[in-house]
């Protein structure tokens, strides 16, 4: 008789069918592609910051975090799939290619598995993406510069990491936002890979060929290096867009304590690794009205907040935010519409 | 192995013994530290011992397992190949563009890369040069051929591929019979034909085959172009899994190939080589550097240095058992 009380009460629950399941037994993997530079060990503090509070509250069983030891992409399909058969009944991904790992994200859906990617996405229909508004990033460069140089003139365009799609979204942005103010012109574009040293090294070696230069849109992680090659060649320092990386945000703050010099910061935050687990947890808490593509805002800083972001960077590091459960809810609702 | 009867028949029956002891310990190792890693794997996750479970863990094994093979021959004949990694992406890019959109065009570019291989075993040959060096060279060769047809990762894979690979036969998992055909084809070919002993011997003892009448250029070329088809294959059949390309698709697998066939109890020099043991060695290797490092628990920190520490043992009890024989 008990048993069937109890039962009827399951019965009663499961029918009520509006109330949100329970994801307290379910267990998130993660699944990352490399760990090697700044960014990416932001990115899994962030995510591991996030996801212990999540397990010792309760709110999953398990979130454990698993990276390749290379690039490759078969090593990661291999991994997706061992954790297929690991039972995890989630995946959040940072994946190294987006269309080559389709095949073992199709195999975790096929599982009944829910897969988010965010960073480096997949492109299979069936798996969510996290992604950053990186052309409006761009066209915001563009507009902030305007601000600031509201004469307008010369810019100076670094470029991100060749053939890859964010390098792309930035500067289709940023030529958006070109075309929105007559008064810029770019009169010349260095790929910086994001890296200090080598936009140092790029800017160099284009500088002495160029006119006056009032300002340079970049992609973040490359604004201290052009700052550096400026001093350098000997030229007036121009307003540089920077990427809210530590010694680029220390940078600034040098010059601004020096004569008032006023710019304005980007990037991706690391972060959004534990933005990207909390859609996870919304999804398997039973939420089917998630749209698959999921844009959610970038990291900026202005003139007036940066200074007291700065401390909290560790050094060589990047600024990072860590996303609550609130923040997700709230990014899935501004793109529900 | 290559069985030398004239050598042992001079030592003592004693000598006799513990030699042929080594040679089947050496052709069982293998298989040995196969089952040892499939033990560790089905205790820390029972669940991965099933038709499921196999299907999933093994199938990007099939690609490794082809690339060694091609790695093999090529250490058959005492040479190195640096370039299969990236001729593997290349093929794949090949399968993923122009052997779905037109399939003559890409049989025909795909033969034709074989018969490069064909001539860079010519050249070698000919011209006596380290094979380390102008496979190296190769190597920056396919990854840019790579790049120019596929400057971002995409392409899908041709349908029947698609089909082929996701292929579920009853009862035996699709990976295990694939490995079993592939293990058997070239054993039969290679260990058992005349011409297979004529081929392992180039790389054996070159001079008195050459003395013999044989003529070392053609064995070369052949070596190299069944390193080129297996290439092929081995290109074709990742991307039968993967589903899409990227030109840096493959360039993990020379190192895990010239490594599945040490495990397999090849030598570098001396044409030794095991078809068999190669195909159980890629197995090994892809089972021992992901599935078991998964279901390991590692902390993120570690995994990395963990999955080198795995290789370094699996491959250290293949010396320490060698080096019995001697």
């Amino acid at each position: 008789m008990k048993k069937m009380l109890i039962l009827g009460a399951f019965a009663a629950m499961l029918a009520s069918g509006t109330a949100l399941a329970d994801t307290s037994d379910k267990k998130i993997a993660f699944s990352n592609n490399y760990a090697g530079n700044s960014w990416r060990q932001a990115m899994l503090d962030s995510y591991a910051i996030v996801t212990k509070k999540a397990v010792a509250d309760g709110v999953v069983a398990a979130a454990d975090i698993f990276t390749t030891a290379d690039k490759e992409v078969p090593t990661q399909a291999a991994q997706v799939q061992n954790l297929i058969l690991q039972g995890y009944d989630a995946i959040v991904i940072n994946a190294a290619s987006p269309d080559a790992l389709n095949g073992a994200v199709k195999q975790a859906c096929d599982a009944g598995i829910v897969v988010v990617s965010f960073d480096g996405i997949v492109t299979e229909p069936c798996a969510y993406r996290v992604v950053v508004d990186f052309k409006d990033m761009g066209k915001q460069e563009v507009e902030q510069m305007a601000k600031f140089q509201p004469k307008g003139g010369n810019l100076l365009e670094i470029r991100g990491l060749a053939g890859t799609s964010i390098d792309d979204a930035i500067h289709a942005g940023i030529l958006e936002g070109v075309a929105a103010h007559p008064e810029f012109k770019i009169v010349g574009s260095v790929t910086g890979d994001w890296d200090q040293t080598t936009a140092q090294k790029a800017v160099a070696t284009i500088l002495p060929s160029l006119p006056e230069i009032v300002g340079v849109v970049d992609q973040g992680g490359d604004g201290y290096g052009a700052a550096q090659a400026f001093a350098a060649a000997g030229k007036p320092r121009p307003t540089i867009i920077m990427g809210n990386r530590q010694d680029e945000l220390q940078w600034w703050k040098e010059q601004k304590d020096k004569d008032g010099y006023q710019t304005w910061s980007a990037s991706i935050a690391p972060g959004v690794s534990s933005l990207a687990f909390w859609v996870a947890q919304q999804v398997l808490d039973g939420r089917t009205d998630i749209p698959h593509d999921l844009l959610v805002p970038y990291l900026a800083f202005t003139q007036d907040d940066f200074e007291a972001a700065l401390p909290k960077i560790p050094k060589g590091g990047v600024a990072s935010h860590e996303y609550t459960q609130e923040d997700a809810i709230a990014a899935i609702k501004a793109n529900i519409k | 192995m290559t069985a030398a009867p004239v050598e042992t028949g001079l030592k003592g029956s004693a000598e006799r013994d513990r030699l042929a002891r080594a040679r089947l310990l050496r052709s069982l190792l293998p298989a040995l530290s196969l089952v040892l890693v499939l033990l560790a794997i089905a205790w820390l996750n029972p669940r991965a011992i099933s038709y499921f479970g196999f299907s999933l863990m093994l199938n990007l094994a099939i690609p490794i397992a082809l690339a060694t093979i091609a790695q093999m021959f090529v250490i058959a004949g005492n040479e190195l190949d640096l370039s299969i990694g990236t001729f593997v992406g290349f093929v794949g890019c090949v399968t993923a563009t122009w052997l779905k959109d037109a399939p003559l065009v890409g049989i025909l570019i795909l033969l034709g890369s074989i018969g490069v291989y064909a001539l860079l075993g010519a050249l070698i040959h000919l011209r006596n040069l380290p094979s380390i060096v102008v496979t190296l060279g190769m190597s920056f060769v396919w990854q840019g051929l790579a790049i120019l047809i596929l400057p971002k990762p995409g392409g899908k894979a041709p349908d029947w591929l698609l089909s082929l690979m996701a292929f579920k036969p009853p009862f035996i998992p699709f990976p295990i019979i694939a490995a079993l055909l592939i293990a058997a084809v070239v054993y039969f070919g290679l260990m058992r034909t005349s011409y297979g002993v004529i081929l392992r011997g180039s790389g054996g003892n070159a001079a008195a085959l050459s003395r013999a009448g044989w003529s070392l250029l053609k064995t070369k070329i052949i070596l190299f172009a069944l390193a080129g088809l297996f290439g092929v294959l081995s290109g074709m059949a990742l991307i039968g899994i993967t589903t899409s390309a990227d030109a840096n698709i493959g360039n993990g697998y020379t190192l895990l190939s010239i490594a599945g066939v040490i495990l397999g109890g090849g030598e570098f020099v001396g044409g030794r080589v095991s078809p068999i043991g190669a195909v159980i060695g890629a197995l090994t290797l892809a089972l021992a550097a992901s599935p078991l490092l998964t279901f390991m628990h590692i902390p993120p920190d570690w995994q990395v240095a963990a999955n080198g520490a795995i290789l370094i043992i699996v491959l250290a009890a293949r010396v320490l058992i060698s080096r019995r024989e001697r």
